[in-house]
C-alpha cells in the first residue's frame, strides 16, 4: 500500500509545484499566549464548534478563534501540515496519520474527547418503518436490498443518499455499517449532513445518515445491532451508555500537550459550560 | 505660445543639442517601456495558462506512465468494464479495499447533463436572440438584454441551490423521476447558467449581419420571416454555432451547480431521471482530501486533463466552423 499521507489539496501546491515531501510551514507551532486559534475539520462538527467559539469569545475578549469544516480529513490534513491549531474529527485518527504528525510537527498526537454523537439512519417522515437491523442496513447501502417492501414497508425502490469519501461520517458509515464493503453505485453523495437531512425530507423513499442534530422534518430509526438485538432507539441515555449500535465519539487533536489559549479551550470545552452548549446544538455531552 | 512657434522653438532647441535630443528620444523610451510592460502583463497571462497545463500534464501523465501507479489502476482499468460475478460493470469506487476507477460512468455522466443543458439553452437563448435583434423595440430590448445578461451574473452555487431545493422537488411531481436529484435538475440549472453566454454571442453576430443584407432581401420582396430564416440567421449561423460552442464548453466545466443538484451517483445508464456523476463534480468532492501523489490523485489530474480537451475541442470546433462558414459565405457572397 502506498503512503497514506493526506494534504489538502491548495493553490499553493499548484504555485509550488512539488509533489515531494513538502516541509511543513516554518512558524506552525502555535505560541503559547496567542490571540488567535485555528479549529478545522470535521462537518459535523462545524456548527458545535461555532457555538463554543463564540460562548467562549464572549468570556474571552481579545481572543479569535476561527472555525472552518471541510471533512474530519481535511482537518487531520491540516494538522499535519500546521496549518490549524485544534483539528476536529468525528473518527479517531488512523496510527498512520498520527506517525504524520509526529513526523512533521515534531510533538506526538493528544487526543481529546469532547462530545458524544449518534450517528442516526434518516427516513422522511411519512416512512412507516420504525427499525432496522445493522446487517439489513448494510444490504441495503450496498444495493442488495433495494425495494422498501424487503424491509416492511412499501413496494418502491429504495433511494439512498450519503456523504462525499473526505467525510468522517462516510468513513465512520463505511467501516462500522458496510464492514469496509463498498457502497452502491446508485448511493447519491451529498455534499454535509444538511444536504443528506434536506434530501430525505423532500424524498418519501429516501433514506440517509448523519449527525444526530439534524433531525428536522425527517425520522430517525431505531438500531438494532443484529436481528436478534433489541432496537436502540438514538437518545442521551442509549449514547452515553454505549448500548446505540451507531454512537461515536467526537474528538479534538493538537499536535502536543495544548498550550495556551488551546489549553484553556479545550478545558472550558470538556468543563460544565462547554459541555452545556452541547446540548444546544443537539449532540450529546459526555458522561459524568 | 501658438504651434508654430512651438515649433520653432522646438527645432531651435534640437539643433542647439546637435543630432540626438533627449527631448525627442525622451517620450519615445516612455513609449517603449509602456509597451514592454503591456506585453509582460500579457506574457503572465500566457505563462500562467501554460504552467497550468504544464502542471495538469505533470500530474495526470503518471497514470500512463508510472508503474507504481499501475498496481493499482491501469489506462485500460479506467476504460474497461471490470467483471463482477459474471456482470461487467463500469465502477467508480475510488475509496475502497479493492478499488476501481473507471471514468466512463464519469464521462458519460458529464456529457449527459451538459446535452440536456444545451437542449433547453440553446432554442431559448437563439430565439431569444432572435427577438431581441430583430423584432423588439428599443424599450423591449432594453430590458430583456440587461436581464439575461444579470443572469450571467447569479453565482452557480445560488443556482444549484435553487435547483436543489425547488426545481427538483417540481421536476419529480411532474415527471415521477426516480431520483429526485438527477441529471435532468443538473442539466436545467446548468442551462441557466449558460443562457447568457449562448444568448450573447448570438445576438452579437445577428446584429452583426450588414444592414444591406436585409434591405437586399427586402428589395426582392421577401417577407420578414423570409428575410430572417433565408438570410439573418444563416448569415449570422457562424457566430449562432461559436455560442453553442461556448456553451457547452461553460457546461462541461461547471462544477457547483452539479454538485447540488444531480445526486452524485456514479450509474452508468442514458436515464435522465436518475442520479449522475460528472467529472467536475468528482474532482471537486474528491480532491480536497486525496492522498497526495496517490494512484487515485493522479487519476483525478488525468480527469482534469480530460476536461480540458473537451473543453479545448469544444472551443476549436467553434472556430473552425465559424472559420469555415465564413469563407464559404465570403465565396458565395
Amino acid at each position: 500500500m502506498h503512503s497514506r499521507r493526506s494534504i489538502a489539496f491548495s493553490i499553493l501546491a499548484l504555485v509550488a509545484c512539488t509533489r515531494s515531501e513538502a516541509p511543513a510551514p516554518s512558524g506552525a507551532a502555535p505560541t503559547p499566549d496567542k490571540t488567535a486559534l485555528a479549529v478545522r475539520g470535521s462537518d459535523t462538527m462545524v456548527i458545535l464548534g461555532q457555538r463554543w467559539a463564540e460562548a467562549y469569545m464572549k468570556k474571552t475578549p481579545g481572543l479569535a478563534i476561527q472555525v472552518a469544516g471541510g471533512g474530519s480529513g481535511t482537518g487531520i490534513a491540516a494538522l499535519i501540515n500546521g496549518t490549524t491549531d485544534i483539528c476536529q474529527a468525528s473518527r479517531p485518527m488512523k496510527p498512520k496519520e498520527k506517525d504524520d504528525v509526529k513526523a512533521k510537527r515534531g510533538a506526538d498526537v493528544i487526543e481529546t474527547r469532547v462530545a458524544i454523537d449518534a450517528l442516526a439512519v434518516y427516513v422522511n417522515a411519512k416512512n412507516p418503518l420504525k427499525e432496522l437491523a445493522l446487517p439489513t442496513l448494510s444490504k441495503i447501502y450496498r444495493g442488495e436490498v433495494k425495494s422498501w417492501k424487503d424491509v416492511g414497508g412499501t413496494d418502491h425502490a429504495i433511494v439512498l443518499y450519503g456523504r462525499e469519501n473526505n467525510s468522517g461520517t462516510y468513513g465512520y458509515f463505511k467501516e462500522h455499517v458496510l464492514e469496509n464493503k463498498d457502497f452502491a453505485a446508485a448511493t447519491q453523495t451529498l455534499a454535509g449532513t444538511a444536504a443528506v437531512v434536506g434530501a430525505v425530507k423532500g424524498d418519501e423513499f429516501g433514506i440517509g445518515y448523519g449527525g444526530i442534530a439534524y433531525l428536522e422534518g425527517i425520522r430517525a430509526l431505531a438500531v438494532k445491532k443484529d436481528d436478534a438485538s433489541p432496537a436502540i432507539a438514538p437518545s442521551l441515555e442509549t449514547a452515553q451508555k454505549g448500548t446505540y449500535p451507531l454512537s461515536r465519539f467526537l474528538f479534538f487533536y493538537t499536535a502536543g500537550k495544548p498550550t495556551g489559549a488551546a489549553e484553556t479551550f479545550i478545558g472550558w470545552v470538556t468543563g460544565p459550560e462547554g459541555q452545556k452548549v452541547i446540548d444546544e446544538v443537539g449532540y450529546y455531552p459526555l458522561p459524568k | 505660445m501658438n504651434a508654430a512657434q512651438a515649433h520653432r522653438a522646438a527645432s531651435a532647441e534640437q539643433a542647439e543639442m546637435g543630432e540626438k535630443s533627449p527631448f525627442l528620444a525622451r517620450p519615445r523610451l516612455g513609449e517603449r517601456a509602456a509597451e514592454l510592460l503591456i506585453q509582460a502583463v500579457a506574457l503572465v497571462a500566457v505563462a500562467a495558462v501554460l504552467l497550468i497545463i504544464v502542471f495538469v500534464g505533470r500530474e495526470a501523465l503518471p497514470v500512463l506512465t508510472s508503474a507504481e501507479v499501475h498496481r493499482e489502476v491501469t489506462p485500460q482499468a479506467m476504460l474497461l468494464p471490470r467483471s463482477v460475478g459474471g456482470e461487467s460493470v463500469f465502477a467508480w469506487q475510488p475509496v475502497s479495499e479493492l478499488p476501481t476507477f473507471n471514468v466512463v460512468p464519469l464521462f458519460v455522466g458529464s456529457l449527459k447533463v451538459t446535452l440536456i443543458a444545451l437542449f433547453f439553452a440553446v432554442p431559448l437563448s437563439v430565439l431569444g436572440a432572435i427577438y431581441v435583434a430583430e423584432y423588439a423595440g428599443r424599450v423591449a430590448r432594453e430590458l430583456i438584454k440587461p436581464a439575461i445578461e444579470l443572469l450571467a451574473g447569479v453565482p452557480s452555487v445560488v443556482v444549484g441551490f435553487l435547483a436543489l431545493v425547488v426545481l427538483a422537488g417540481w421536476t419529480q411531481h411532474a415527471f415521477g423521476t426516480e431520483h429526485r436529484l438527477n441529471a435532468l435538475v443538473a442539466g436545467i440549472g446548468l442551462a441557466f447558467a449558460i443562457c447568457p453566454v449562448v444568448f450573447s454571442v448570438s445576438e452579437d453576430a445577428l446584429r452583426a449581419v450588414p444592414a444591406s443584407y436585409r434591405a437586399a432581401a427586402l428589395a426582392l420582396g421577401s417577407s420578414r420571416s423570409q428575410v430572417l430564416l433565408g438570410v439573418v440567421v444563416p448569415a449570422a449561423s457562424p457566430g449562432i454555432a461559436a455560442a453553442i460552442a461556448l456553451g457547452f464548453g461553460r457546461a462541461i466545466g461547471e462544477t457547483m451547480i452539479v454538485v447540488l443538484a444531480s445526486g452524485n451517483a456514479a450509474l452508468l445508464d442514458a436515464g435522465v431521471g436518475r442520479s449522475t456523476r460528472t467529472i467536475t463534480a468528482t474532482i471537486a468532492q474528491e480532491l480536497g482530501e486525496v492522498v497526495f501523489g496517490s494512484p487515485h490523485y493522479h487519476v483525478l489530474f488525468a480527469l482534469g486533463a480530460l476536461l480540458f480537451l473537451c473543453t479545448f475541442a469544444a472551443n476549436f470546433a467553434g472556430e473552425r466552423i465559424v472559420a469555415g462558414m465564413r469563407r464559404r459565405m465570403g465565396v458565395s457572397g
